[in-house]
């Protein structure tokens, strides 16, 4: 097994284009995100709770509910349009295709049985083979993800497993049936420092190794940084400013990305002064104000900004943000970079 | 904008003056009783194992370690939410629940702020009937008690107009978590121990929040036991920091010092073990293997000798002392202890000299 | 207490307050406060309100029944008994003795609903207060109410209640007694659970930090959150009650003859079934259609009770 990968030149794996995700019909989550994952590529979606980083994620598996929202737009998985397919198309997608982790384990996993039975499960629904094979790729699967003595530990239930190690098999579940896309909504926000940089580490040695491609959904910057090639950021349901992780956080554009990366302790100018806060809160998602949805707590903003959609502009090759005013925005930020270096 | 609260109350409560510690801890223990499986022995967590360390007065104390390290422990033991087993625990010179010092009349002076903002307000309450539920208790007059807790919502950020009769689940985290800051505030407390209390909220709101503690620290001359796991928070926010590994302290000192240049190898992992912030230097290696182990059974010796990349015979059977490295900054490393046996200490004579 | 016992700050704090901080509180409720919230959402679910609607009119009638019943609810005929179901006179039949079943059943519906809506009264008194005391108290106490408690539970409540009745002998009020025997337990089990639940939530501590008694907290802050669904679970049981009643008055247990209950009624008509089963069946409806409309409110109830977060 593990035959490598061909690398089919037929586009992206996943290929979003104008989603828009409004809940109970007033509450506009996502709100005209588009996104490609390259093939191979790790993309981490960050924003701050109700940005619609998770919705946009689970919408890749139409996992949102789907009497309770409308979605609009395209999602291509390899291609082939995910708003289109049947049950049992979805149910190949799933798992097969695509397959994802959380950020609680022990809600992706059932106590009732053991992670190996688990495992062995999902291979046999998928594949068809006998369970001695099945068990030897459970068995693999375990080594992949690096728990130790994995052949004792497939004989655990998921509650006398420790949290590293829960999620560690919970990786190994999903990458059972080899999927080509992984999607990952916060896997390691609920860990432990020095279990969240393995897991973080495990997580890129596996996209190199497998040849996957991650989108990696986070609040957290650093962690984006670790695994990911690109970094999307959103807010209140709009990717506001997309590139690789070098240009996003080391060259911003976007009045937002700005306002993260300066409120950080880490960036704090002095110990004892004071951090440098976005005012003000998100907008009301079922109210959204017209114009830029950042406008009303933008250090920059301006008429226009509330008048109408703030243009997107190219900030370098394949760095973008959706803003008036990103050469201004830039140049602060750099400034202040230089200020803090000279002190 | 907002009344004042109070004209400087600490300093007709301060007893011991400025150079007694306003909060000093000795030898804490607390052992929590386990079955383990059916008829099986009786086992105990250790929950907290021997905690000393003190607090100055006005300054800000960092107490940083991963889950089970017992500093979520170590803060109910202080407040008295939970009993301790064993160890001395004074404020300002007294034992708290001494008669000079009951423990209704020291709770009045420290209080504590929770990480989670919805469960630590009464769902069935308005957020200044939350506020002034302690005043109350202690006597003050209705009006003046709610008057009390508009002013302190004014205080915190949130307009007594718009705020003061809405229920806890019409607010945002960050909104709940000032008014769980308020509502400490309404004691007048001299001591506030903050238990995670910016961990669940999203980054540009927690920077909102620290900076508003920061504040009222100054306004109100609070002293901070700050308890996270986040080493950046810390750095910035503490005086000095606590590191806490399994129930003990394992290094104690000044913040710049301690997470800029560990003496424990505990320290160095957690401080290693943060993501980069810069794209073309990311970690490669994890700096420890595995989970942090359960407090059920320690190993013996150092705790962290499992894990320690300095480990040495004696580590497995010695238990290391929190000595000082220097006069302020204090670690348990038998690396680090002359004399100690340990190939990488340091000689007797060297430091004598 | 340091707090606001200097006149200093006290005084400042009334005369300097900003405008807002002097008005009336009233004047800040925007919000209708938990109680008017779960009022709002109970009238707007249609399935509860038309259970409220169907209980209050078989609540009054039962009432006004002296006064309002068509005919004499004792006096049988021997030449008409068990007319059909819309006869001319008897408009729901008569029954066993020819005694007019309307004016029974809206006579019945008094006793019936008294003896099934008691007992939950006077157990959710009961046992509310055990499990509270239980739940907040913790430690040995709460070991030695609970398995009292549990002793109850060994046996099926059906059981209980013809055992405790058969002991005390027939009677309503020994039925009520045996009644409230079997749900004190029930109700105190889940208020204490529910205790137990709140009792560990940060508000709780926070509240025991402020310096509050534990009376003052059990008063302030744990009762309004535990009996909300207490209350919830012991409308839900008004249904088995009124069924657990009837059945007693079914096996000679409860409301003796020629007093009419819909349970007695079942019972002495049952020889009646194969003769005319549809006025045989009317008392069996009765009590039908007044447990489910319990149910069906005490349903409503909880979800206007849940808050969001």
């Amino acid at each position: 097994m593990n035959e490598p990968r061909t690398k089919t030149p037929a586009g992206p794996a996943v290929a979003i284009q104008g989603l828009k995700v409004t809940f109970g019909g007033r509450v506009r989550a996502v709100d005209g995100v588009d996104l490609t994952l390259g093939r191979g590529q790790a993309i981490a979606l960050i924003g701050e709770s109700g940005s619609g980083k998770s919705v946009t994620l689970r919408a890749i598996m139409r996992l949102n509910p789907e009497r309770k929202s409308t979605i609009e737009g395209r999602i291509l998985v390899s291609g082939r349009d995910v708003m289109a397919m049947g049950r049992r198309e979805l149910t190949a997608l799933r798992g097969r295709e695509v397959a994802m982790i959380f950020q609680e384990p022990l809600l992706a996993l059932d106590p009732v049985y053991t992670v190996g039975r688990q495992i062995i499960e999902a291979i046999r629904q998928h594949e068809g083979i006998g369970a001695a094979e099945a068990r030897a790729r459970a068995l693999q699967q375990f080594e992949r993800v690096r728990i130790p003595s994995p052949e004792r530990r497939l004989d655990a239930y998921p509650h006398e497993m420790s949290g590293g190690m829960r999620q560690r098999a919970m990786i190994a579940l999903a990458l059972a049936c080899n999927p080509k896309v992984l999607l990952a909504d916060e896997p390691t926000t609920a860990l432990d420092a020095t279990v969240q940089i393995q897991i973080l580490l495990l997580l890129r040695d596996l996209q190199t190794e497998l040849g996957l491609s991650t989108l990696f959904v986070t609040h957290d910057l650093g962690a984006a940084v670790e695994v990911a090639d690109r970094i999307a950021v959103m807010y209140a349901g709009r990717i506001v400013e997309e590139g690789s992780a070098r240009q996003v956080v080391l060259n911003p554009h976007h009045p937002y990305t700005i306002g993260l990366l300066r409120s950080r302790a880490d960036g704090a100018l002095a110990k004892g002064s004071r951090l440098q806060t976005i005012p003000g809160s998100p907008p009301d998602l079922a109210n959204r104000p017209p114009g830029c949805p950042f406008a009303p707590r933008c250090f920059l903003a301006e008429d226009r900004c509330r008048a109408g959609d703030p243009p997107v502009v190219d900030a370098g090759p394949g760095h973008r943000a959706a803003c008036w005013k990103t050469d201004e925005a830039a140049r602060s930020f750099q400034a202040q970079r230089a200020e803090l270096s000279d002190a | 904008m907002s009344t004042p609260i109070a004209s400087s109350p600490t300093s007709s409560r301060d007893r011991g003056g400025p150079g007694q510690p306003l909060l000093t801890v000795e030898g804490l223990v607390k052992h929590f009783p386990v079955k383990k499986g059916i008829g099986g022995k009786k086992a105990v967590v250790r929950a907290v194992d021997g905690v000393d360390f003190d607090i100055k007065k006005g300054e800000t104390l960092g107490v940083v370690g991963e889950s089970g390290c017992g500093k979520s422990s170590t803060a109910r033991l202080i407040m008295g939410l939970t009993q301790h087993d064993k160890g001395e625990m004074l404020f300002d010179g007294e034992r708290i629940g001494s008669r000079a010092l009951p423990l209704r009349e020291f709770r009045a002076q420290a209080q504590m702020v929770f990480q989670d903002s919805y469960s630590s307000l009464n769902p069935r309450m308005t957020i200044e009937g939350s506020i002034a539920f302690g005043p109350r208790v202690h006597g003050v007059p209705r009006r003046q008690a709610i008057e009390r807790a508009r002013s302190l919502l004014a205080r915190v950020g949130l307009e007594p107009a718009r705020f003061a009769a809405r229920y806890p689940h019409e607010l945002s985290g960050g909104q709940r978590q000032r008014v769980n800051i308020a509502r400490a505030l309404a004691l007048e407390p001299r001591l506030v121990v903050l238990d995670e209390a910016v961990s669940a909220l999203d980054k540009s709101v927690e920077a909102q929040v620290l900076n508003l503690l920061m504040d009222l620290k100054q306004e109100f001359d609070l002293t901070y036991l700050f308890i996270s796991h986040d080493l950046n928070v810390v750095r910035f926010i503490c005086d000095r920091v606590a590191v806490m590994y399994l129930g003990q302290v394992v290094e104690i000192g000044p913040a710049d010092t301690v997470l800029a240049d560990p003496a424990h190898p505990y320290t160095r992992a957690l401080l290693s073990s943060m993501p980069s912030m810069d794209p073309d230097n990311r970690t490669t290696v994890a700096p420890l293997a595995g989970d942090p182990p359960n407090p059920i059974d320690p190993p013996p010796g150092c705790r962290f000798n499992p894990r320690c990349s300095l480990v040495e015979d004696i580590c497995r059977s010695h238990v290391p002392p929190l000595a000082p490295v220097d006069p302020i900054h204090r670690v348990a490393c038998l690396a680090r202890q002359p004399g100690s046996g340990h190939s990488a200490a340091p000689s007797a004579e060297a430091v004598a000299a | 207490m340091a707090l606001g016992t200097s006149p200093a700050v006290s005084a400042i704090d009334i005369a300097g307050g900003a405008p807002p901080l002097t008005s009336t509180p009233e004047a800040f409720i925007a919000s209708r406060g938990f109680w008017g919230n779960v009022l709002a959402k109970l009238l707007r679910d249609p399935v509860a309100m038309t259970a409220a609607f169907v209980i209050l009119a078989i609540v009054a009638i039962a009432l006004l029944s002296p006064w309002i019943t068509p005919m004499d609810p004792y006096r049988g005929s021997m030449v008409r008994r068990l007319k059909p179901v819309g006869d001319a006179t008897y408009l729901l039949g008569s029954d066993e003795l020819g005694r007019d079943m309307l004016s029974r059943l809206m006579v019945g519906g008094r006793l019936s609903l008294f003896i099934g809506v008691t007992p939950v009264i006077l157990a959710f008194l009961l046992g509310s207060s055990i499990g509270i005391l239980a739940g907040y108290v913790g430690g040995w106490l709460n070991t030695v109410l609970m398995r009292t408690v549990d002793v109850f539970f060994a046996f099926p409540s059906v059981l209980l209640a013809i055992a405790l009745s058969g002991a005390l002998g027939a009677g309503v009020f020994n039925s009520i007694v045996s009644l409230t025997c079997v749900f004190t337990p029930q109700i105190a089990r889940v208020a204490e659970s529910v205790t137990t639940q709140i009792r560990s939530r940060d508000y709780v501590d926070a509240a025991r930090l402020s310096g509050a008694s534990t009376l003052t907290i059990l008063r302030a802050q744990v009762l309004g959150n535990v009996l909300g669904p207490i209350f919830v679970y012991s409308t839900s049981l008004i249904s088995v009650s009124m069924i657990l009643a009837s059945g007693l008055s079914f096996l000679g247990l409860g409301v003796k003859p020629p007093e009419p209950e819909w349970g007695l009624m079942l019972n002495t008509l049952r020889t009646a079934i194969y003769v005319n089963p549809m006025v045989a069946a009317l008392p069996g409806l009765a009590i039908f259609i007044v447990s489910i409309s319990f149910n069906l409110f005490s349903d409503g109830l909880r979800s206007a009770m849940e808050v969001k977060s």
